[in-house]
Formats: structure tokens, C-alpha cells, sequence
């Protein structure tokens, strides 16, 4: 390597022009989706003539807006992270504070198979146990938010263990070592100095979790989102949600107007993602 | 209160292990179900023929390959510009710009699927129609360039975790005798930390093996095998998202079954050789 300044102008100009494409591409997609987007964001896109409060009480169902798809998330993220949430939790405590190495091990296998199983085959798998269970046992049994809520769980558990698992063992030692000097159990020092103390980190990982069950796509559509349920009023039928709502419209719109609509879908749950992602940074960050 | 360990201790094994077995028992469940199919005809036969279900076959040949295609040609697109990011936010521009950029890269993370999908189909897709005058534009080349964006940013992080981790001795010591950033990179970080990178472009190739929303948006979706980059062409995860046959024991409907499996196996294999890639650095 005689000449050292063209090998270094090289690696610099390569990775300038890298570091370049990558912004400007993503700038492009974000510009693409604000220019196009923005014009559709208004109250009619989510309510569309229904009256505002009528709809948010549900007095009057929206045709045409948004509202159902929304809320349709709010629900999936709410009852995914109902059964995500103390498994995930439990199951990272158990890994970093009680499990021996060879189990600790085995177990990490499986949950990093777990987090990279493709979506679609964990929707696959609930959408072949809700048919098994219908023919079988429950007769009324269809793909509903519940089953779409369990396996969006199913898919984001992972996370929250790594996150788990990660916080409680990233605790300097002196903090681990003084309750149980003081003479607390296993259990209370896990409970009233440990958590606590990981308790920022942890819910940084949820935030990140909740992105990922409310932008998921593969499993949803298998499970049981539909084009039109209006607002879910029940945890056994279908229901509508934003991502659904933007592959079906993407593939099957008939006309400018429907396909603005899906623009302001694809905008409000980038907002969604962007902003579960801002605050999870935050909290962070607070930790530091 | 909460002076008893053994309880607590209980649940938690109970949930984790609970967790652990239902990541299994999908596997089982995929393989008891794809069994009848295996049996039915021969395995290589599935894996290699078309797909033609007014005839009787239901080879998922052609997807296996939709799937490689896409997937091949989105990481030769992303695994190069993924490579020189990392170089940009650890050697090039360390200091503020990279951290910048790195932030950057960790928000797109945040950006669903879905919405690069949506935007693909109307940002690329006549973009590759019209660049190369063939076809509706919803082909392999479309796909891969959608999903390189995907799978960069899990690159990017990775890489630049792996070239930060080299230790801090080695990169003073070379720095001391003089040497110039393109040599400490080329010289000691790159020999300490292929390992990683290897990581990297493993979990890369998975996320771009693993994701349905993209090609199934944008690649078109024939079930003929493919034979040039502008070909449509169906992805195994859009296969099992396409077909949604009612009848559960149809042969349509079990070959599916096979697919996933497919995935799952592909799956574990990334698995094993990411651990075993990262354990040896």
C-alpha cells in the first residue's frame, strides 16, 4: 500500500456517497408520502361526514373514514400487549436473575429463533389452529382481533424479553449486591430495587414492541383484518386496522379519492410508528 | 410479604419456558401438517416442480426461487451501501454528522413495511417500467430495491456495532505508528471484525427472506418460475399470504404448511450460523 492518500480519498468518497444514497432515498420515500399525504390529512379523512362526536361515541358508525381502522389498532396494540406483556416480562426476569448458563442457553435459541420467524408463518400457524379449533371445538370460532392479538403477542415477545434481559443485566453489580446484604430476599430485591432500576429500559423496549405490533401486516391479514368491520365492538369478530387498510387499498382502489384515503393512512401510521419510536428514544435517553 | 422466593421463581420458569415451547410447537405443528404432503408425493418433487393446481401440482419450486431471487438481489444491492454507512458513521465522519446519521438509520427501523410496499408500488414501480420498457414494472428488481431498504438499516447497525467493538488498543496502537484511517480500517479493523459483519449480512439476508409485505406488493406475484430480474415472480412468504383456500384440507391449502416450514428450517439455519459467527469474534 504505497499510495496512502488515494486509498484514503477512496474509503472516504465511498462511504460519503453511501451514507448519501441511503438519506436521500429515504428523504425521497418520507418527501414522497408528506407531498402526497399531507393534502388528504384533515377531520373528513378519519370521520368522513359523520359528526365528530357522534362518532367518537360511538352514537353513529363512519362509513368511509378512517376511524374503524384506527381504532382498530389501538385495539390490537392494546390486547397484544395484554398477553405480551407479563409473559415477555416474566420471561426475560427469569432469564437474567434465576436461569443456570446451559438453560439460559437453550432458551436464548429458541427466542432468537422466535424473533426471526417470519411474520407470516406465525400467522399461518394461528390462522391453521383457529380452523383446527372451529372444526373440532368451537363451532362459532373464526380469525378475530382476539386470535390476531395473540399472535401479534407472540411476535413481540422476543423483543421484550431481549429488552428484559437486557436492562436487569446491564445493572452495575453494587446495585445488585446491596439488597440482599441488607438481608432481602431473592424476590424483594428483585422487586423493589431491581425493576425499579431497569424499569426506564424496559418500557423503552415495550415502545418499541407496541411499533412493531401496530405497523405488522403479514400476521394481521391472515388472522383475521377485514376490509369493512366498522368500529370492533367485540374481541370474536373482524376488524379493521391501518396496515391492512393500506396493502388492501394499494391493491384493490378504484379511484384517485380512495387511493388519498390510503396515502392518509399510510401517513397517520407512520406518525404512529415515528412517534412510539421518538418516545421510546426519549425515555432512553433519561436514562443516560 | 414477597419473602418467598420459590413461587415467583415458579412463574417466571413457567412463562419462559411456556414461551420456549410454543416456538417449538410451531415447528411441530408446520411439520405434522406438512407430513401428508411430504408422504403424497416425493419431497423433491414439492421443491422443485411448478405450481399448477388445475393439474394436480403443487410444487412450491418456483417460490423457493422467487424468494432467493429477491432476497440475493436485495442484499447484493444493500450489503455494499450498508458496508460504506457503517465506514461513514465510525471512520469517515465519527464525530457529529455520523451520530447524526446513525440516527437516521435507527428511525428507519421505525418505518413499517407497509408503507414502503405502498410507496414502492407507486414510486418504482413505474419508474422500472419505464426505464426499461417491459412488463407492468412489478418485478424481482422492483422488490429487491424496496427491500434493500429494509433490511439496511438491521446491516448498518450491526456493522457499525462490530467495527466500534474492535478494542480501543489496537486502533490507538496503529494510530500511534502513524497509520492513516484507510489502513487502520483496512489493516486491524477489517481482520477483526468480518465476524460481525458476517452477522450482519446473515440477519440481513433472514429479514429479506422473511418479509411478505414488499413482494407481495410489488413483485407481482406469478406463480411461473422466474428467469430474469424483470420477471414477476411470488416469494414464499406472498405464496402463504395468497392463498387463503377455505377448505383446510384441500392439497392447496397443505402445501402452505410446506412453505412455512420451509421458512422456519431456512430460519434456524440463519439462526445457527449468526450465533456461531458471533461466538467465535
Amino acid at each position: 500500500m504505497k499510495n496512502h492518500s488515494a486509498v484514503d480519498i477512496f474509503l472516504s468518497f465511498y462511504a460519503w456517497c453511501c451514507a448519501f444514497i441511503l438519506t436521500s432515498a429515504v428523504l425521497t420515500i418520507l418527501g414522497y408520502l408528506l407531498f402526497h399525504g399531507l393534502s388528504s390529512l384533515n377531520l373528513d379523512l378519519i370521520f368522513a361526514h359523520t359528526p365528530v362526536m357522534d362518532a367518537l361515541f360511538l352514537k353513529k358508525q363512519v362509513f368511509g373514514g378512517l376511524l374503524p381502522a384506527i381504532t382498530g389498532t389501538l385495539a390490537l396494540i392494546f390486547l397484544s400487549m395484554l398477553f405480551a406483556l407479563p409473559v415477555g416480562i416474566a420471561t426475560g426476569i427469569f432469564l437474567s436473575e434465576f436461569a443456570r448458563s446451559g438453560t439460559r442457553k437453550i432458551l436464548g435459541l429458541m427466542f432468537d429463533i422466535m424473533a426471526s420467524l417470519p411474520s407470516i408463518v406465525v400467522g399461518l400457524f394461528g390462522f391453521a389452529v383457529t380452523i383446527f379449533l372451529h372444526q373440532h371445538f368451537f363451532k362459532q370460532l373464526y380469525p378475530c382481533l382476539l386470535i390476531s392479538a395473540l399472535c401479534l403477542a407472540f411476535l413481540v415477545i422476543p423483543y421484550i424479553i431481549r429488552s428484559t434481559q437486557i436492562a436487569l443485566e446491564s445493572l452495575p453489580p453494587q446495585v445488585r449486591l446491596t439488597g440482599p446484604a441488607l438481608g432481602a430476599t431473592r424476590t424483594q430485591n428483585l422487586w423493589y430495587v431491581l425493576i425499579p432500576m431497569a424499569a426506564k429500559e424496559i418500557i423503552g423496549g415495550i415502545i418499541l414492541a407496541i411499533g412493531r405490533s401496530a405497523e405488522d401486516t403479514a400476521v394481521i391479514m391472515l388472522t383475521g383484518a377485514v376490509a369493512t368491520a366498522g368500529v370492533p365492538n367485540s374481541i370474536f369478530s373482524g376488524y379493521e386496522a391501518l396496515p391492512f387498510f393500506i396493502y388492501y387499498t394499494a391493491a384493490e382502489y378504484a379511484n384517485t379519492s380512495e387511493l388519498m384515503k390510503a396515502y392518509g393512512a399510510a401517513l397517520i401510521l407512520l406518525f404512529i410508528c415515528g412517534g412510539l419510536y421518538l418516545f421510546a428514544y426519549w425515555i432512553k435517553r433519561k436514562v443516560r | 410479604m414477597l419473602g418467598n422466593d420459590r413461587i415467583p421463581k415458579i412463574c417466571l420458569q413457567t412463562a419462559a419456558w411456556g414461551c420456549a415451547s410454543l416456538t417449538f410447537g410451531v415447528l411441530v405443528f408446520m411439520a405434522w401438517l406438512s407430513i401428508p404432503v411430504l408422504r403424497a408425493s416425493d419431497t423433491v418433487h414439492i421443491l422443485t416442480l411448478p405450481w399448477l393446481p388445475g393439474q394436480g401440482q403443487f410444487g412450491i419450486g418456483p417460490m423457493i426461487l422467487g424468494s432467493l431471487y429477491i432476497s440475493v438481489l436485495s442484499l447484493i444491492m444493500a450489503a455494499p451501501v450498508s458496508f460504506g454507512a457503517a465506514i461513514f458513521i465510525r471512520i469517515t465522519r465519527p464525530g457529529t454528522l455520523g451520530k447524526f446519521f446513525q440516527h437516521l438509520v435507527e428511525a428507519m427501523t421505525a418505518i413499517p413495511t407497509v408503507v414502503y410496499g405502498f410507496i414502492g408500488i407507486f414510486l418504482i414501480v413505474p419508474l422500472i417500467r419505464e426505464t426499461f420498457v417491459q412488463g407492468s414494472g412489478m418485478c424481482i428488481l422492483s422488490a429487491a430495491i424496496m427491500l434493500s431498504l429494509v433490511i439496511s438499516p438491521t446491516m448498518i447497525l450491526i456493522f457499525s456495532q462490530s467495527i466500534s467493538s474492535v478494542p480501543r488498543q489496537y486502533t490507538i496502537a496503529v494510530e500511534a505508528m502513524g497509520a492513516t484511517p484507510a489502513q487502520k480500517f483496512l489493516m486491524i479493523i477489517l481482520p477483526c471484525a468480518w465476524k460481525g459483519i458476517l452477522t450482519g449480512l446473515i440477519l440481513g439476508f433472514g429479514r429479506a427472506v422473511g418479509d411478505t409485505l414488499i413482494a407481495l406488493m410489488i413483485s407481482g406475484n406469478t406463480i411461473d418460475f422466474p428467469r430474469h430480474i424483470l420477471d414477476s415472480a411470488r416469494t414464499l412468504t406472498a405464496h402463504i399470504a395468497l392463498v387463503t383456500a377455505a377448505d383446510f384440507d384441500s392439497m392447496e391449502f397443505k402445501t402452505l404448511f410446506v412453505c412455512a416450514l420451509t421458512l422456519y428450517l431456512l430460519t434456524c439455519v440463519g439462526v445457527f450460523f449468526a450465533r456461531a459467527a458471533g461466538k467465535r469474534q
